[in-house]
């Protein structure tokens, strides 16, 4: 088979750059996902709050996922469920059979299985939209026993919405970021009673404690500067989870380490993204984000390979991940348009952007300098960079900076590890294409 | 009703004795207190096919452990049982470890193992790019090898099920008495007590407990833990081989190793310890193991970790086995590390004693008097990552498309290697059966993704199984 874009997972970011790929006139655009239904992490995702920026309207998790799905199907997409894409390759500038008109031949190859075969999928440009995930329990190294109930939000949310199964007894969420508070609200749906959120960081880091918390009408109390460090049961159930306060952890004493009688233990957060596919095909990975290196035209190092959502950015809300998937469906477009007028200037070269300490990652992690009308750098989604913090810090300035020379300088705000944060890119303009790299970093506020 | 032989414990041991001994025209019946074969020392281990290189020589270990990895090879090819011939590589850190080096090799000779020999430091790096600096010498043992350790006792629990064996789960021996004439020995065991002619314990590591319900003593089980960590599979491209370390008087030491599955394993620790159900892990050895790993393979340390464990060994205070007849009782205790490499040359060895005893060995009809040990096992799931696995046979999914639809995404297992698990002659009773059977559930993800879908489909198998109607599992 060939297509002019294969987008590789139907989630929130895939499906609306499917749909935005078809409203732009690109031919062929095939979505395929491993799941058996469409729509990512949200099918099982029940509470509302979907759609907001994207849809303008809010939805429960699976009434978004159809609608997205129903909406890319429209406009044109084939959608292939129950479908893993197990190989990726460039093609090495194979001329195409003349079908390809508007791609000038299919540069990549990917291999499908499904249960109808293995097939080999030829496209002039791939889009990468697998997702991210929460780290386990055992990537996490907490020692001590291997009884089931403990898992993961996105299992716990499974096992719940899509399984309609019931959860007795006591519960511990691992981590107070807005994740944890749905996962809190996943078990009181299910019958279990939360005893309290864990967070080794110094406080919680949601805005959406209070408001859940009143939805549930109980408090839950938020266990701060306390860490998990170990896991009692037997091979029926989990009895009993050791907390610790964090510090004693490293060796400084005062802190009180308990054990806590519970049936559940729910780790939540600690996003990686599924980035199996990109790095088995050899593409560049940033080390911040853990997802491929991308430029604000969300391309990879691989030229024709594109890649958006929380595969770039672990994790953002559903909605922001859309919006990342279109603006790489039009970067996409554009990269066709230019493929198919066999354009050959030669590619621009991106200007990296490096997030510096206390902040853990920046996302795009390059500035790609526009082409042909468009002069200039091109903006990321939403004319804005998603940043991450990797320690809390109150009235902390964002800056960006360009060979030591500022370009930008937010207003002061919070630093919250694990909370979703923004850089406005209202500054590109300033950037200079013959520069050296953009530094974002975190500026002393002076008294 | 009376049994000729009863085979007490259904580790990996335990089975190949079933195995073994349903090979001949005997009533065997084969009693494990789990609810499922292979659950004790055997499924918690290194997964390293051995030599027996470093054994000591003269023992019956190193007999029966280069006898038993002759005959496991083959039967592993036969059985379609996952082997990687990796080879491994000792490596000495440090000049005083590098003088051990060649004593290491006698001992190997010693064993009959031959094939052991001497790398220069540059051959070290030359097999092993991203090891750690330092390394001062080595040697390569060509024949060490990883195993799918899972499918092994499954393959010989299947062989000795479908040969007539009675395996009977759940079933705990709590009591022994002797029979009148010393014509062998009423069990307790399950709701009705049990006569068997002939008894062997290979109860692993409560194989203390039972020894003395059979008189016998001068051993206890002084079980050692080992933990270890398994790394992704995007890990398995920083090392080819088996690294081994020079071996102490007490263990031998913290090993990474590939897996047949695709991952790199680092451990174990070794820790002695008196509960026999703990395999918890702990701060300690973990932090000990990351340690290790980060001077051994450096490159581990920027990879993820699909999984974390701890095994028990069966040690005991002696260095050998605690193999032996006595009457018509055969004790097959302390196997230690070595039971999934040893255990065809130990089920052999049981037969041979029992043989001496009195016990008949006619040979079941279709097993030839002189054909190999290996002569028709079952078919094996192959679980491993060197050949081609189901989803990607395209013929295999033309003729069933189950086998084309991916339920676990990490691991790609299809739904059609789950039904088939699950309609096997050992079908799984739960969940981490199914894990051991297929490998579903056990990627890096944990089941985040696959858990809902996957524990459907057991379900629904229990549930047709439990319908009226449908066919017993006798």
């Amino acid at each position: 088979m060939e297509t002019d874009v294969l987008v590789v997972g139907a989630g929130p970011a895939g499906l609306t750059a499917a749909a935005e790929l078809r409203r732009l006139g690109v031919a062929r655009v095939v979505v395929v996902d491993r799941e058996m239904t469409p729509g990512g992490i949200p099918r099982h995702s029940e509470h509302a709050g979907y759609g907001l920026r994207d849809l303008h309207r809010v939805l429960s998790g699976p009434a978004y996922a159809r609608a997205l799905a129903g909406t890319a199907a429209r406009a044109g997409a084939q959608l292939r469920t129950g479908c893993t894409v197990t190989d990726l390759r460039a093609s090495d500038g194979l001329p195409g059979d003349g079908d390809g008109a508007q791609a000038g031949g299919a540069g990549l190859s990917c291999v499908l299985t499904s249960a109808a075969g293995i097939e080999e999928v030829r496209a002039a440009a791939v889009l990468l939209a697998t997702g991210c995930r929460e780290r386990p329990r055992s990537a996490r190294l907490v020692p001590g026993d291997r009884p089931p109930g403990v898992l993961t939000t996105g299992e716990l949310q499974q096992r719940v919405y899509l399984g309609g199964e019931r959860l007795d007894g006591r519960a511990l969420v691992v981590g107070a970021e807005h994740v944890s508070f749905s996962a809190a609200l996943t078990l009181a749906h299910a019958g279990a009673r939360v005893l309290a959120l864990v967070t080794d960081q110094p406080r919680h880091q949601s805005y959406a404690a209070f408001r859940i918390g009143a939805a549930l009408r109980w408090r839950v109390p938020v266990w701060t500067s306390t860490a998990v460090t170990r896991v009692t049961g037997t091979a029926g159930r989990l009895t009993a989870v050791d907390v610790a306060s964090a510090a004693d952890m490293n060796g400084v004493t005062g802190g009180q380490a308990r054990t806590v009688a519970c049936e559940w233990l729910v780790f939540t957060g600690d996003w990686i993204p599924d980035h199996v596919l990109a790095r088995t095909a050899g593409i560049a990975l940033d080390p911040g984000t853990r997802g491929p290196a991308i430029d604000t035209a969300m391309a990879t190092s691989t030229p024709g390979v594109f890649a958006a959502g929380n595969l770039v950015h672990a994790a953002e809300t559903a909605d922001v991940a859309a919006l990342s998937g279109r603006h790489a469906a039009r970067q996409i477009a554009a990269y066709l348009a230019r493929r198919a007028a066999q354009a050959s200037s030669p590619a621009p070269v991106p200007i990296p952007v490096i997030a510096d300490p206390p902040l853990r990652w920046i996302s795009p992690n390059a500035i790609a300098p526009g082409v042909a009308i468009v002069t200039g750098m091109l903006p990321p989604p939403l004319g804005r960079f998603a940043i991450r913090a990797a320690e809390f810090r109150e009235r902390a300035r964002l800056e960006a900076r360009q060979d030591g020379r500022l370009l930008a300088r937010s207003r002061p705000l919070r630093l919250i590890p694990g909370r979703p944060m923004h850089l406005r890119a209202s500054w590109l303009s300033s950037v200079d294409p013959a520069g050296g790299p953009v530094h974002a970093g975190v500026g002393i506020e002076r008294p | 009703m009376s049994w000729d032989v009863a085979i007490i414990g259904g580790g990996v041991v335990g089975t190949a004795i079933a195995r073994e001994l349903a090979r001949y025209q005997l009533r065997c019946v084969l009693l494990e207190a789990d609810g499922d074969v292979g659950t004790g020392t055997t499924k918690a281990n290194t997964a390293i096919l051995h030599t027996g290189f470093d054994a000591t020589p003269g023992t019956l270990e190193s007999r029966l452990v280069a006898r038993g990895a002759a005959l496991l090879r083959e039967y592993a090819a036969r059985a379609g049982i996952a082997v990687e011939p990796t080879g491994a590589l000792l490596v000495a850190w440090t000049e005083e470890q590098a003088g051990r080096l060649d004593a290491i090799a006698a001992k190997s000779k010693a064993n009959g193992y031959t094939r052991i020999r001497s790398v220069p430091v540059s051959e070290v790096y030359q097999r092993e790019p991203h090891l750690g600096p330092d390394a001062a010498g080595g040697l390569w043992v060509p024949d060490e090898w990883v195993i799918d350790p899972w499918s092994v006792p499954l393959a010989y629990a299947t062989e000795a099920v479908r040969a007539g064996v009675d395996l009977r789960l759940g079933t705990r021996v709590t009591g022994v008495s002797d029979l009148p004439g010393g014509d062998g020995f009423e069990l307790t065991a399950g709701p009705k007590p049990l006569r068997c002619r002939f008894a062997v314990n290979a109860a692993g590591l409560a194989s203390d407990v039972v020894d003395r319900m059979f008189g016998g003593g001068g051993f206890t089980i002084r079980p050692r833990k080992g933990e270890l960590i398994v790394y992704d599979k995007l890990a398995r491209t920083l090392v080819s081989s088996v690294i081994l370390p020079v071996p102490t008087a007490r263990t031998k030491g913290v090993v990474v190793a590939p897996t047949v599955f695709g991952n790199v394993l680092l451990g174990p620790t070794a820790e002695d310890v008196t509960d026999r159900a703990d395999r918890s892990t702990s701060a300690a050895g973990l932090s000990a193991l990351l340690a290790d790993g980060r001077r051994i393979l450096p490159g581990l340390a920027a990879e993820e970790v699909t999984a974390t464990y701890a095994g028990l060994r069966a040690a005991t205070e002696h260095s050998d086995y605690q193999l032996g007849l006595y009457g018509r009782y055969v004790r097959v205790a302390g196997i230690r590390s070595t039971g999934l490499t040893a255990s065809l040359g130990i089920a052999e060895h049981v037969a041979g004693l029992l043989g001496e005893a009195g016990l008949p060995l006619k040979p079941r009809p279709g097993f030839g008097e002189g054909e190999s040990a290996c002569a028709a096992p079952p078919l094996m799931p192959y679980l491993g990552e060197a050949g081609p696995r189901p989803y990607q046979d395209a013929a295999r999914i033309a003729a069933d498309p189950a086998y084309g639809e991916i339920a676990c995404h990490c691991e790609r297992v299809t739904r059609g290697e789950i039904r088939d698990a699950l309609a096997s002659d050992l079908p799984p009773a739960g969940l981490d059966g199914l894990r051991r059977r297929t490998r579903a559930m056990n990627g890096r993800c944990q089941a985040f993704y696959c858990r809902a879908a996957v524990s459907a489909q057991f379900e629904q198998a229990q549930f047709e199984q439990a319908k009226p109607g449908a066919p017993d599992g006798d």
